[in-house]
């Protein structure tokens, strides 16, 4: 990956900061040009929460390019404190152990490397909340 | 806007052909179509496809293919919608047609899996997902749709083996179809045993890697006759869209890409769902195939399994559903599916569908999606 085309979503993937729309409130994750809602496009900066509840997950046993190295890990779509979805690894347990509905946190992680000289991408994973 | 008609198709078996390049697939349909007619000029070619630029080196497929089938100098390009590439191809050629822009045009679709090496394959399909926020996570397009699969089970409390039924059915149609890249049968236990791919996934729940070509030939329905003594009306015709990336939709049991789609191509036909005698649908995986039969209103949602046991989605039924086998059975060769279905159902509507043949159909929908549901075309053709 492109070194700028890390970079630019790095406010998202690493910090979880996207945009909440100004005339209906729908916030929208990745931030949008105009709101599929109501149409306008004014919108407001908007941290999302960092905890949530596990919705669904799968356990990648066939990777794609790049991620050969990692199976078996965990993709899941995690139900935001606010109800908010998001699309990312969940980790630090392992797949016998991973439940639907299980409560999770944000977690800044290294995702994958780019081979010898390519560059390290690291992004918000979630694990589970720790009781 | 003026009606339109296909009066003519051609379609290679789905497989792996190492020895056949992307432009020989598509020759090799594109002649059989025109033989199905009186060979008239083509103003027009159309063409889906996804992968070509990835896999094959290849971009610039329109005027390649225009060249390789004699219609140099008239317009030529390739659409791309991910998997929805030959739906997509066939839509604008449909739109071209009906506007008066051309008047006999050829659409279809090829895909060379094949001549991708190692996991560029499977990168270059799960380009059909975000690259940004799913891509990078590591996910494929198989682990998309098996989050999907686990929530829908889930949901409503539906057993994996109901899936592993779903592609019986698929491959028992599949055995009766010489184009079919898998045409046999199989058992349930061939499903629950083949390979994990991404729970809960199996290899058997996913429609094969393949190879591919289809071509149609379009024209306003009024010229048809001219052309051929065999043809059929493109009665309704719709594109949908909805969000590349799952985790911006308000629910993952539905694709509203495909309940809006068909709510737009039954209305421009006049149908309703109790019209149709056969569905073409969009079966990458089992799951997906599930969801597609509900989003077009043949099945309660959570309710297939025992609805599919008793004979509904069979000749007789409420819809035959995929006689050609579906891609499960017949293959996936990504931008040639929605043609391939297109040319199946014309098969089926002028009575010479073989063995796969469905009694007195008059009305067939197709159903193609692009991505995990992120576009959808549904296509509604009749006898006239
Ligand atoms: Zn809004």
């Amino acid at each position: 990956m492109s070194v700028p085309r890390y970079w630019r979503e790095i406010p998202r993937r690493s910090r979880l900061e996207t945009v909440k729309c100004s005339e209906c409130g729908t916030i929208s994750y990745p931030p949008r040009a105009r709101c599929g809602k109501c149409g306008s496009s004014k919108f407001e900066n908007y941290k999302l929460p960092e905890k949530g509840e596990l919705m669904t997950f799968t356990v990648v046993r066939t990777p794609p390019k790049g991620f050969e190295k990692m199976p078996p890990y965990i993709i899941g779509v995690v139900k935001l404190e606010d109800g908010t979805l998001i699309t990312s690894q969940i980790t630090d347990v392992a797949p016998e152990e991973v439940n639907v509905n299980m409560k999770v946190e944000a977690v800044f992680r290294k995702v994958v490397e780019d081979g010898d000289s390519g560059i390290i991408q690291y992004a918000i994973k979630f694990r589970p909340v720790i009781k | 806007m003026r009606k339109v008609a296909i009066i003519g198709t051609g379609m290679t078996k789905v497989d792996k052909h190492w020895k056949k390049s992307l432009k020989e697939l598509f020759g090799q349909a594109g002649i059989e179509a025109l033989n199905q007619t009186n060979s008239p000029a083509i103003d027009a070619l159309i063409v889906g496809n996804m992968c070509a630029s990835d896999l094959s080196d290849q971009n610039n497929i329109g005027a390649l293919l225009a060249d390789h089938l004699g219609f140099v100098p008239n317009t030529a390009y390739r659409v791309e919608a991910a998997c929805g590439s030959g739906g997509a191809a066939f839509l604008a050629a449909y739109s071209a047609v009906a506007s008066g822009m051309y008047d006999v045009v050829m659409t279809g679709g090829v895909e060379k899996l094949t001549d991708g090496v190692g996991g560029n394959t499977t990168l270059s399909l799960g380009k059909a997902a975000d690259a940004e926020y799913e891509l990078f996570y590591g996910s494929s397009f198989v682990s998309i749709n098996a989050m999907i699969m686990r929530y829908y089970m889930k949901h409503y409390g539906v057993p994996r083996e109901a899936f592993a039924d779903f592609s019986v059915l698929m491959h028992r149609n599949g055995s009766r179809n010489a184009l079919a890249q898998l045409p046999f049968e199989i058992t349930r236990e061939t499903v629950l045993d083949s390979d994990m791919i991404s729970d809960p996934i199996t290899l058997f729940d996913c429609a094969p890697v393949g190879d591919g070509a289809a071509a149609l030939i379009l024209c306003p329905l009024e010229d048809a006759k001219k052309y051929s003594d065999d043809f059929i009306e493109v009665a309704g015709i719709a594109g949908a869209t909805d969000t590349v990336d799952i985790a911006s939709r308000e629910s993952l049991l539905t694709f509203k890409s495909t309940v809006t789609a068909a709510d737009r191509a039954y209305k421009m036909a006049r149908i309703s769902t109790a019209d149709v005698d056969i569905a073409e649908i969009h079966d990458t995986f089992t799951i997906t195939g599930v969801l597609s039969l509900e989003d077009l209103g043949f099945c309660e949602r959570g309710k297939f399994h025992k609805m599919m046991m008793n004979g509904a989605f069979e000749p007789g039924g409420i819809v035959a559903v995929n006689p050609s086998g579906g891609l499960k059975s017949r293959g996936h060769p990504v931008g040639a599916t929605g043609a391939y279905q297109i040319a199946e159902l014309f098969l089926q509507l002028t009575g010479r569908a073989g063995k796969m043949q469905v009694p007195d159909a008059s009305v067939g929908v197709a159903q193609n999606i692009g991505g995990s549901g992120s576009s959808t075309y549904v296509t509604v053709l009749r006898r006239v």
